[in-house]
């Protein structure tokens, strides 16, 4: 025998590794609402089944400690059977010898803490606070949009119909069809046979073919009047269910047009104007009343809205921005993101012709205004980051989609000053290269590396290191506030009829919670007037497919070229074409009818 | 309609049917254990599968729509064996032990068993722990014997809108539970019984009293009597196996005096004397010169009140006062009967035989004491359990003669019948209620308007000019969608009946058990026949009613009838 041979992968090992794909694929599409004991202790099995077997704690602990939890969860035992986890546990954590041992002892100290209660619930009552969701990509919606109902509707080819179902949770279809974050794709069942289903994809494949889809008609007149501040997403949505339930809506924006930061937050080759405008044309059609250019707190107060209007909803947004506070940012040529993205939703010129750009952020707004420079003309953009790559917050296809543009990244370097020249230009940006560290609150931190500050020479500096909330006119007013974030009731609600939602009490979110606030604001604020009206949508839809489907690749949506489209801010997404959207409506496993979707929940047929 | 081919032949179905709907109507069964038509159809026990050409999976038949062009085999190699597969995965989670279940010989799970052959299971038998704390509860769960086919959860949840059942759980460990964990004497439930009725095997069952009724028939120092309700007769031969000619009310009374009750009462008698109470508080009502916003609601049926106690407390005044018939019954049976008996009240053991669980519940009402010598009725058996006595007592049915009720509260009139069908109440009041504003009979069936088998009906009967504004409802989601209608001012209505039981007592949750069938309608058009046969129609033309109003209650609402025939239904709170 040779004493060294190649490394062959074994039929084992390779159906192994199968295995534990499918293992991580199952983990990602976890439903919700699982029993908690049953997870952990599933999750033990499989840290028992990776263990070695060399040292007591993690051979014998790992077992007796899924044992343990198993009797726990067949509600058998006391508080001592409860201790003696606790106690097996930490001296599991405290003596064994790798990480396979105490990472594994570790997680189940973490569940003791994170869900007690369930624990003792088990134990005392045999109750468990499992409550399954029946559909993945419904219950992660934050607006709960109908996601199965509308790709059964797009697979049939009945577009508008799908658009229909899509406004009765939702009546930014177009805007959503772009720019959604998409939580709903997180948890797709999809995953557990190959990837989850491009959900956006098929809306907004459904939406550009469904062409004009008129609103339903309003309910009757309520007499009742409602005023909304901030005609963003959170707005318009409480704006266009109240006004559908007979309530009369006058919306009041500051700003020159409506969208919020939709129009000013969300660049045009993400979002073109068009979308967006055709989504609030239909929500205005209910017959919403806008005051434009009415600035509350200080062309007129909220007080006097409160006496003027039967509710009120606030939904001013985060339209804030955060200071670098380092030295020169007052210089000629440091902007904002905000600053910058706001004065081209008004349609402004922003011509950065022939600069160098440097952007300090790692957010989705630092990838907007870093691919927005390079679309004003900018000779050269770089992003500094203070973090690794892989900690920005930005999607990761919009980082990949600017540096195919041609920005750069720079990433592990802190801001330390603004350079600027005698006449207060901007001259560069001094930069402390760092490393990454250990973990605090849940992400690695970075530190200064014992090197020298470096410099990033620059014309221009844009600041995209997220959005405050301009409350303080509020506050004055008497609506109580933490940090800027309105503190209202989960309802939405903050007593009087004023009820407040989006951005302004999340902190910057997504346009989907936006939506899920408006939409929770319009319920509450109706019942809050005395009624109880319903939104359906009168759709029918279709029978499931019956069949179990083959693994099939997920079609992503694709862009146009790099290098043409950093040139213009017409829209980059390509749509799917119609055998792509068939295939891809194909791949949706119908959870609203099979599993847990027939019994309960597989649809709410009304709100 | 669409082609399919089933098992080679060629079928023309309706589109949008389903493989199962598809296949039955064409004479091919498939066997079903979760499957409820409307109700639970869920696809969960997996027993209905079959295979379907160029698919890669078995399909559940219960929940995938017919396609033109399918090809189907119901019973291929492939799909018996996979049936038995999930069949004894089935047994090995369910408490085996058939000999000792009371649904022995009546449970869907050894019916399917037996039709796939089983006669052993690789798979060890280990039962989730039993957890239900019955109490003094009349509806009993055993964890172990629950094959969560979710039937009840449906049925609470969809059909009498309670949702006292829930799924606790997730995973191998999912069991039914009682929402929130209460104990279930301290939920909401109604005691309807219809999860019981509905459940494929022995997991919901009522507490079996049979061992108190042969203690007490054994007691000799006791005089005991047994009361029939209304609509046991229709249905008590069904689990027997006997024809309907057989199972006669003469040969239940037989049966009966077979085992040993001397005196064997009709609950029907009761029946006519509620209408008497319930009727003239109608009309009382009716001339009370006051705005009722709300209509006098009927309180025969225990599984209503409860609902109404525990749903709509606000509408507690406008239930009729008058007892149930039971009660009536119990009461009279420990005032009036002990005088015509020459016995002592306390002497009287008083035994009714119920379609109903909540009548075992009712009986131990705190208030239902108004004899003054203990609970008024002391056990109440469900029909289920007069058909197991009548097995264990081994009689032979078909060879006992006509027999007459006893005297004196065995007379009744078709009108008391009647009550053991939605609408019959209704009807039945509505006869007296016409005497006694006219001093005329109408023709007795001259309001058969109230029969029928929708979940709620209304109208406007036409008495003398005067107009009556009814709706009868049964099954408690109907009740609910009744009362949000009402409570939200788009119906208005004079009289309403309600059972909580889908096609009321006929359709009870003390009945015989026919999986997977609802006779409620076939068993009232039995008690519809009887009452059309009956020589006397109408409740106030009973002999014996009229005797004991002569002699003992002088006329409906009078003092005595308001101490002995009414109730306080303010007197105790649900949960109870």
């Amino acid at each position: 025998m040779s004493k060294l041979v190649f490394q062959e992968k074994s039929p084992t090992q390779s159906a192994l590794g199968g295995l534990y794909e499918s293992l991580s694929r199952r983990t990602q599409a976890s439903p919700v609402g699982n029993c908690p004991l049953d997870v952990c202790a599933s999750y033990l099995r499989m840290c028992r089944a990776q263990s070695c077997g060399k040292c007591v704690p993690c051979r014998i602990g790992l077992s007796t400690l899924s044992n343990l939890l198993d009797k726990i969860a067949e509600g058998e035992g006391d508080e001592s059977t409860l201790e003696l986890l606790e106690n097996t546990a930490s001296v599991i954590a405290d003596t064994a010898d790798c990480a396979i041992g105490y990472e594994a002892a570790d997680s189940v100290l973490q569940a003791l803490s994170g869900f007690r209660d369930d624990f003792i619930s088990h134990l005392k009552k045999g109750v468990c606070s499992a409550s399954f969701s029946s559909v993945p990509c419904v219950s992660r919606c934050p607006a709960h949009v109908d996601i199965p109902g509308y790709i059964a509707l797009a697979r049939e080819g009945r577009y508008a119909d799908a658009v229909r179902l899509i406004r009765k949770d939702n009546p930014f279809p177009g805007v959503c069809g772009l720019v959604c974050e998409h939580p709903c794709e997180e948890s797709c069942r999809r995953t557990m046979v190959d990837a989850p289903v491009n959900i956006r994809a098929i809306k907004r494949f459904a939406v550009d073919m469904a062409g004009q889809v008129p609103v339903p008609a309003c309910a009757s007149s309520t007499g009742k009047t409602v005023a909304v501040v901030g005609g963003g997403p959170s707005g318009l949505t409480a704006a266009y269910y109240l006004s559908l339930m007979g309530h009369k809506v006058t919306v009041f924006e500051k700003r020159k047009r409506l969208g919020g930061m939709l129009r000013y937050g969300i660049p045009a080759y993400r979002l073109p104007d068009a979308y967006l405008d055709a989504d609030i044309s239909r929500i205005l059609s209910t017959g919403i009343k806008v005051n434009m250019g009415m600035n509350i707190g200080k062309d007129m107060t909220l007080t006097q809205l409160k006496h003027d209007y039967d509710s009120v909803y606030i939904s001013i947004g985060a339209h804030g921005d955060n200071k670098l506070e380092v030295d020169g940012e007052d210089g000629k040529g440091v902007f904002s993101a905000v600053e910058m993205l706001s004065h081209i939703g008004d349609g402004g010129a922003f011509d950065l012709t022939g600069k160098s750009v440097v952007v300090i952020g790692g957010g989705n707004v630092a990838m907007d205004v870093t691919r927005t420079s390079l679309r004003c003309g900018a000779k050269s953009v770089k992003c500094v980051y203070r973090r690794r790559i892989d900690d920005m917050t930005a999607m990761a296809e919009e980082v990949d989609g600017a540096m195919a543009e041609g920005a750069e990244i720079l990433p592990l370097a802190a801001p330390v000053k603004i350079l600027l020249d005698e006449q207060e230009n901007v001259k560069g940006l001094l930069i402390q290269p760092q490393m990454i560290s250990v973990y605090d609150r849940g992400r690695p931190k970075p530190i200064a590396a014992k090197t020298e500050p470096e410099v990033v020479s620059c014309d221009v500096v844009i600041v995209a290191i997220g959005q405050s909330i301009q409350s303080k006119t509020f506050e004055k007013e008497g609506i109580p506030a933490k940090w800027g974030k309105f503190l209202t009731n989960n309802d939405a609600s903050l007593g009087e009829g004023v009820f407040a939602g989006g951005d302004c009490v999340f902190g910057p979110e997504t346009v989907i919670r936006a939506i899920e606030a408006g939409k929770v604001a319009a319920r509450n604020m109706d019942t809050y007037l005395g009624f109880h009206h319903e939104i359906t949508a009168d759709v029918e839809i279709p029978a499931p497919a019956a069949k179990r489907t083959l693994p099939c690749g997920r079609v992503n949506n694709d862009e146009r070229q790099a290098g043409e489209r950093k040139n213009d801010f017409a829209l980059m997404e390509k749509p799917l074409r119609i055998e792509e959207a068939v295939q891809e409506c194909s791949r949706c496993l119908c959870c609203d009818h099979y599993g847990m979707g027939s019994m309960k929940e597989g649809r709410c047929h009304s709100w | 309609m669409v082609t399919i081919t089933i098992n080679g032949r060629v079928l023309e179905v309706h589109e949008g049917s389903t493989i199962l709907e598809a296949a039955r109507s064409n004479g091919i069964d498939i066997p079903t254990l979760c499957h409820w038509k409307g109700i639970n159809e869920i696809g969960a026990c997996r027993v209905c599968v079959v295979e379907v050409e160029g698919c890669s999976n078995l399909p559940a038949a219960c929940v995938t729509n017919v396609a033109d062009g399918m090809v189907i085999h119901t019973s291929s190699p492939r799909v018996v064996s996979a049936r038995r597969v999930n069949a004894q995965l089935i047994l090995s989670r369910h408490n085996c032990h058939c000999p000792s279940c009371v649904r022995n010989g009546n449970c869907a799970l050894q019916t399917l068993s037996a039709s796939l052959n089983i006669t052993a299971n690789p798979f060890p038998e280990k039962q989730i722990k039993n957890r239900f704390d019955a109490g003094d509860s009349p509806l009993i769960r055993d964890d172990d014997k629950c094959i969560q086919c979710m039937r009840c959860v449906s049925c609470c949840e969809k059909v009498q809108t309670l949702g006292i059942w829930q799924l606790n759980g997730s995973g191998g460990r999912t069991n039914i539970a009682i929402k929130n964990g209460v104990k279930i004497t301290r939920s909401d439930c109604s005691f309807c019984g219809q999860c019981i009725t509905h459940c494929p095997t022995g997991a919901l069952r009522a507490r079996d009293d049979t061992a108190k009724a042969i203690a007490a028939l054994k007691d000799h120092n006791k005089t005991i009597i047994v009361q029939v309700a209304p609509a046991v007769r229709a249905t008590w031969g069904e689990n027997l196996g006997l024809d309907p000619e057989v199972a006669t009310v003469g040969r239940l009374v037989a049966a009966l005096h077979t085992m040993g009750f001397p005196y064997v009462f009709d609950t029907n008698f009761t029946a006519d004397l509620t209408i008497m109470e319930e009727g003239s508080e109608f009309v009382a009502r009716m001339q009370d010169g006051k705005k009722h916003k709300y209509p006098l609601f009927t309180s025969c049926c225990p599984g209503w009140v409860r609902f109404l106690k525990g749903q709509y407390p606000q509408l507690t005044d406008d239930l009729s006062t008058a007892k149930s018939p039971q009660q009536m019954f119990g009461t009279v049976a420990k005032t009036y009967l002990p005088l015509l008996l020459d016995k002592k009240p306390e002497d009287i053991y008083c035994v009714s035989i119920m379609p109903c669980i909540a009548k075992k519940r009712e009986s131990v009402l705190p208030v239902m004491k108004d004899a003054g010598v203990g609970q008024d009725v002391d056990l109440v058996l469900t029909t289920r359990e007069l058909v197991r006595m009548i097995k264990a007592f081994q009689i032979d049915v078909p060879s006992l003669p006509e027999e007459h009720f006893d005297s004196p509260l065995g007379e009744a009139t078709g009108a008391g019948v009647i009550f053991g069908a939605t609408g019959g109440v209704m009807e039945a009041a509505l006869r007296s209620a016409h005497y006694l504003l006219t001093g005329k009979n109408p023709d007795p069936d001259a309001f058969a308007f109230a029969r029928g088998s929708n979940g709620w009906r209304s109208f406007t009967a036409d008495i003398a000019g005067v107009q009556v504004r009814g709706a009868v409802a049964s099954g408690l989601g109907n009740a609910r969608k009744l009362i949000e209608a009402i409570l939200a001012g788009k119906v208005r209505y004079d009289f309403v009946e309600i059972m909580a039981c889908p096609g009321g007592c006929a359709g009870g949750g003390g009945q015989p058990i026919a999986f997977g069938e609802e006779r409620a309608a076939d068993r009232a058009d039995t008690l519809y026949e009887l009452d059309k046969k009956a020589p006397k129609r109408f409740s106030h033309e009973n002999p014996a009613v009229q005797k004991a109003y002569a002699h003992y209650f002088k006329h409906p609402l009078s003092e005595e009838a308001h101490r002995l025939l009414h109730t306080d239904h303010h007197a105790w709170e649900m949960p109870f």
